[in-house]
């Protein structure tokens, strides 16, 4: 089995060093893994740093935000014949040790997508306050269009196998794409689960919502999500 | 005098409306501005045109309509035109831009065989 770890980087200079490292000590037993790391254009000396340490990345022309970003890496894995492929973010908040946990269902055959969820033991880092209410909003948001219930609906620690890589291959929403493509999974059918994992407070970089987009932020995935479903439902 | 001022202006109008036609088409010519929305543009000069020359058209229409001040036609229509023109552009910004997420992404991946090819040899 091959495993691609996609670490989508914009301006990260100062962890992604680290995070490629500590994936390239990652050993999990029968599985093969390459960690692949999508420049997004940074504008900060990250492709430098990817350059001089020989750190396998792919390099984005042109800016296009997480979710451009992060598909370019599920692209790049479906057509290299990768099994499965994980995403980790490139600020250090996902630690590449817990992957092992995601693993399991997959290997087993029990999910397609599997999501790192800070919530379900409620161990290490838990966001603040303000973000977990919006996130638990968006958890009753997508119970009620989907009947799917994830708790960790913005986290971007998730694991697709290859049935899932075929269908983000083709599709994959821009911008904070996390919520939508719980919609776009579970839609398609794809069985989708949670594992508790342990997330650490990103020690480098910006989260890419400030505080002032928060509003904005809510409005964009909750409508988001519903057109992904109409279109779904309407058109397949 | 009061066949003085209005004939001006329609002279006005009619030379203007015809200078906006030559712009458009001069931008049509030199392939500066694609044909699917050449013919929007052309259309509403066309308008223009047979407004500036037919005077008493918009009376007869707002009359027609029951609208008694004529001019709120213009500005009915006239708001009307240009926002389902403003949603038209953001159709068309929408298309360009999947265009471009899709052009970097094969670009990224085609460096990357090139790169790896170039490894190999």
């Amino acid at each position: 089995m091959k495993l691609a770890i996609i670490i989508p980087c914009y301006n990260e200079e100062a962890n992604i060093k680290k995070v490629v490292d500590e994936c390239n000590l990652l050993s999990i037993p029968n599985v093969e893994v390459e960690t692949i790391v999508v420049n997004d254009c940074s504008t900060d000396n990250s492709l430098e740093i990817l350059k001089k340490e020989k750190i396998n990345h792919l390099n984005l022309p042109v800016n296009l935000g997480i979710g451009g970003a992060v598909q370019t890496g599920f692209k790049y894995a479906y057509r290299n014949g990768f099994d499965m492929a994980v995403q980790l973010d490139g600020d250090g908040q996902h630690p590449p040790q817990e992957i092992s946990k995601l693993i399991t269902p997959i290997l087993q055959n029990e999910l397609d997508v599997v999501i790192g969820s800070r919530f379900i033991e409620k161990k290490g880092f838990q966001s603040t306050k303000g973000r977990r209410w919006g996130i638990r909003i968006l958890e009753h948001w997508c119970f009620f269009l989907t009947r799917i219930r994830i708790k960790d609906i913005t986290s971007g620690f998730r694991l697709l196998n290859r049935k899932a890589l075929a269908i983000v291959e083709n599709e994959y929403p821009d911008a904070y794409p996390e919520p939508e493509t719980i919609v776009l999974y579970g839609l398609n059918n794809l069985r989708i689960g949670e594992v508790p994992v342990e997330m650490r407070a990103r020690d480098g970089g910006k989260s890419s919502i400030k505080n002032g987009q928060s509003l904005y932020y809510m409005v964009k995935v909750a409508l988001g999500m519903f057109f992904m479903m109409v279109k779904l439902k309407r058109y397949g | 005098m009061d066949n003085i001022i209005p004939y001006k202006i329609q002279a006005l109008s009619i030379i203007g409306s015809l200078i906006f036609l030559a712009l458009i088409a001069r931008l049509i010519i030199k392939g500066k501005l694609r044909e699917e929305y050449s013919i929007v543009w052309i259309v509403c000069t066309l308008f223009l045109v047979l407004f500036a020359v037919w005077r008493n058209g918009l009376d007869i229409i707002a009359k027609a309509l029951g609208v008694y001040y004529a001019p709120s036609l213009i500005f009915l229509f006239g708001f009307f035109a240009i926002i389902i023109f403003l949603v038209h552009l953001s159709v068309v910004n929408s298309k360009q831009q999947k265009n471009i997420t899709e052009l970097s992404q094969e670009l990224a991946l085609l460096k990357k065989k090139l790169d790896k090819k170039d490894e190999a040899d």
